[in-house]
């Protein structure tokens, strides 16, 4: 036990019976103020993760269900009705449940699973214990984050239960679908649910992005300069960038909507005939515009959800590969190239919408630019396993996984980059599998990399690796198995977001494809309650973490004790020497970024 | 901890300067919004009435009042802090019953800013000088707790940094209504 403290010098020593202990803490704890109304950074990190846990099963749980009616459009599923009453008549589901669920499934996973539950994690969890503070800047402001999240999460999940269903048109939300509530079903009060919940969303993650920023930049321990940061830190601060930047424009795309739909303006609407309602009396509004306002945040959205994945697989592929992550300065430079490129390639999502084609080359420059920092960083990726003494720990395959993932989806966006090449695949399954695959899954699996890797730092045992083996390659398998074939359905024009494909002669052919997706899907979908099951028996019964240090890994959180309390270390903060990659130096195998430099070493 | 530390930006300044280029975004949406409509069918500006012309006026006084009030708090001149305080917070009212008034101009023109019928250019505008108000009533509650303070609570207080805060938001705030008016009055 106490040749592993050795290794860290101003790491405070402790007996084991200590570690549990908080003694340094010196306000009394309730159960309210530690685990539900907690200021403590890690439990929220928590509170985050088993949130954003719930939201995955659901939307997951969603996508099972318009699978089924997709493989199996003829199939009865008399259970279904069971559970969705109305929404599935003699066990079919019926349209509207379908583009409820479609839509819903979309909204949660974006927003729900992969931006608060992957940074809102990892970010409560890894900035002060990687930087060295002992919380964030504002705490309360990090415990409001947390709460505000949870109201929107609230206000979607009633959505679902009333009675003209939760709102149906795309998880962009588009007008006059989103405007009108004569317009579908969903559009009348589970439209005024998804836009209130949405709201509190767009402030829980500002509150959490401006703390993540604050911290990031004010915060930081003696000696961690900037350039001596984990890649997981830089990650996560252009994450908080982007979305303090980005969030509020789509507020503003809100606010019109919701004059539009409550105080009859004409931001959105124009004089249409809605079939039903009639002619509008609105005069001279534009869809156009909300999707310019949309995409403005939807875009680096994009890059929201990718960049804290990419950090944490940074830092798991070097730790893992016992080598110095290869750039770094390289990788920092390409996190901000994308960064600054979010902002500016929205206009892609928009090619075949009347966008003037010269304005429309110029965005399909900018987004084809997007390739270069992205290829510079799975080069750096790849150069960092080149030769490393790789161990295969969940983590790690994960992490491969991730990079795997991003490389096969990064190719088909500069297909879909392409203005010429839009006009064919623009919303078909092509759009599907690309962004399923570069985003969803590939983010899923940098999230997965992260709980593995800090599921002991976070909470003091191991996850049971053999489980964690088959969800790994079950999950790998199934998401290339669900997504590739899509591609081909993608590229033979079959359109995204309908009901119903075996009535049309063109898409016929794809039946047993469709058929073998859905299957794979549910599989891949109980693999995930495989893992959830572990998450939990493993928080309680799992292998207990011996040392401090389980992955021999420089960064800071892995000085703290086992269990670290509110303040994270005892004693002093330790001061940084060195950057966080120092695998494999001088022949030694790992040195800690609080050992001080040797004298014969050169610094970073 | 390493903050606090004297030639540090205070962590809370810092927030707010953050937060800052957030609402500027929400802001820039909004206005680059209106660019997008403008270039659009059954656009039509309508001219500015003078009575927003005033309110500029009352809302950069304020920004005077409570620049002499962080002096006077600075002086440890307490009485002078919260009168100050307090005309800051009188003119912020004005300000926003002016803006109302001035929207009652257009109606009165049976111009509509909002329902049916509802001008596009005025519509932006309503919105905007609504959320506008919204920042400033932000303000004004913060400043109210603190004037408060300053006169009921037991325990004084001499640190700087919250009437620091509170007026460089002030500022901000005008800055941002002198740039929205602007952007209205020549777009």
């Amino acid at each position: 036990m106490s040749s592993t403290f050795s290794d860290h010098s101003s790491a405070t020593l402790v007996a084991p019976h200590l570690l549990d202990d908080t003694h340094h803490e010196h306000h009394h704890e309730t159960f309210i103020s530690k685990y539900v109304f907690s200021m403590d950074h890690k439990m929220i990190a928590k509170q985050f993760l088993v949130t954003g846990i719930f939201w995955a099963v659901l939307g997951g749980l969603m996508s099972v269900l318009f699978r089924l009616q997709l493989g199996y459009p003829d199939a009865s599923f008399p259970w279904l009705e069971d559970i969705l009453g109305k929404w599935a008549k003699g066990g079919h589901i019926t349209p509207e449940a379908y583009y409820a669920l479609v839509t819903t499934h979309g909204t949660v996973l974006v927003f729900f699973v992969l931006t608060a539950g992957l940074s809102g994690t990892f970010a409560n969890f890894l900035i002060p214990l990687q930087i060295g503070a002992r919380d964030m800047a504002s705490p309360f402001m990090n415990m409001l984050s947390f709460w505000f999240f949870f109201l929107a999460g609230l206000v979607m999940l009633s959505s679902i239960f009333v009675e003209t269903g939760p709102f149906s048109g795309g998880w962009t939300a588009y007008p006059p679908l989103s405007a009108l509530r004569e317009a579908s079903p969903g559009s009348k009060s589970g439209m005024d649910l998804w836009i209130i919940s949405m709201a509190l969303f767009v402030v829980s993650s500002l509150l959490g992005g401006l703390n993540y920023i604050a911290t990031v930049l004010n915060m930081r321990t003696k000696g961690m300069s900037m350039t001596r940061l984990p890649l997981t830190i830089w990650a996560l601060f252009f994450t908080a960038v982007l979305g303090v930047l980005s969030f509020p424009v789509l507020f503003s795309g809100f606010i019109l909507l919701i004059f539009d739909r409550n105080f009859g303006t004409s931001f959105y609407l124009s004089d249409i005939y809605v079939n039903g309602v009639g002619a509008l009396p609105n005069e001279g509004g534009s869809a156009i515009l909300y999707q310019h306002l949309f995409w403005f945040l939807g875009h680096p959205e994009v890059y929201i959800i990718l960049l804290p994945a990419m950090g944490m697989v940074s830092e798991i592929l070097s730790t893992n590969a016992r080598k110095p992550i290869f750039g770094y300065m390289a990788m920092i430079g390409s996190m901000f190239a994308i960064a600054i490129l979010a902002f500016l390639v929205w206009a892609h999502h928009m090619f075949v919408t009347g966008l003037n084609p010269f304005l429309g080359s110029i965005f399909v420059l900018l987004t084809l630019l997007i390739a270069v920092p992205s290829a510079i960083k799975v080069f750096n990726w790849l150069t960092t396993l080149w030769r490393g003494n790789i161990r295969f720990t969940p983590g790690m395959l994960f992490s491969i996984g991730f990079v795997s993932l991003f490389i096969s989806g990064g190719l088909t966006g500069i297909w879909l980059g392409n203005s010429a090449l839009d006009i064919h695949l623009h919303d078909t399954y092509f759009v599907i599998a690309h962004f399923h695959i570069v985003m969803g899954v590939a983010s899923m699996f940098g999230m997965f990399a992260g709980i593995y890797h800090w599921y002991p730092k976070m909470f003091g045992r191991y996850l049971n690796n053999t489980l964690a083996y088959i969800h790994f390659w079950i999950t790998f398998l199934g998401a290339y198995l669900i997504f590739w074939p899509m591609h081909y359905e993608g590229l033979a024009g079959m359109p995204r977001r309908y009901y119903d494909y075996s009535i049309w002669e063109s898409f016929k052919q794809f039946s047993d494809l469709n058929r073998f997706i859905s299957t794979v899907a549910m599989i891949v979908f109980a693999v995930q309650l495989l893992f959830i099951a572990n998450f939990f028996y493993s928080m309680f019964k799992g292998r207990k973490l011996l040392t401090q240090n389980p992955w021999n890994s420089n960064t800071l959180e892995w000085t703290t004790p086992i269990n670290p309390g509110h303040g994270n270390w005892e004693g002093d903060i330790p001061e940084v020497y060195r950057w966080a990659y120092d695998y494999g130096k001088d022949g030694t195998e790992f040195i800690s970024q609080v050992t001080p430099i040797g004298s014969s070493e050169s610094t970073h | 901890m390493l903050i606090n530390s004297k030639e540090r930006i205070h962590p809370h300044m810092f927030t707010l300067w953050v937060s800052m280029g957030s609402v500027i975004m929400m802001f820039a949406g909004l206005t680059s919004a209106l660019i997008v409509k403008k270039n659009q069918s059954a656009w039509i500006n309508i001219e500015i009435p003078y009575q927003f012309y005033f309110s500029t006026i009352i809302l950069l006084s304020s920004s005077g009042t409570i620049y002499l009030a962080k002096r006077f708090f600075n002086l440890r001149n307490m009485h002078y802090f919260r009168m100050l305080s307090l005309i800051t917070i009188l003119l912020s009212f004005f300000f926003i019953v002016n803006q109302f008034y001035a929207f009652s101009v257009f109606e009165n023109n049976n111009l509509h800013v909002f329902g049916r019928n509802s001008n596009g250019f005025l519509s932006f505008l309503g919105v905007t000088a609504l959320l506008h108000i919204l920042h400033v009533l932000g303000g004004v509650v913060a400043l109210s707790i603190m004037v408060f303070k300053a006169y009921y609570s037991s325990v004084k207080t001499y640190s700087n940094s919250r009437i620091n805060i509170l007026s460089t938001y002030w500022h901000f705030v005008d800055i941002l209504w002198v740039y929205l008016f602007l952007f209205f009055l020549f777009i």
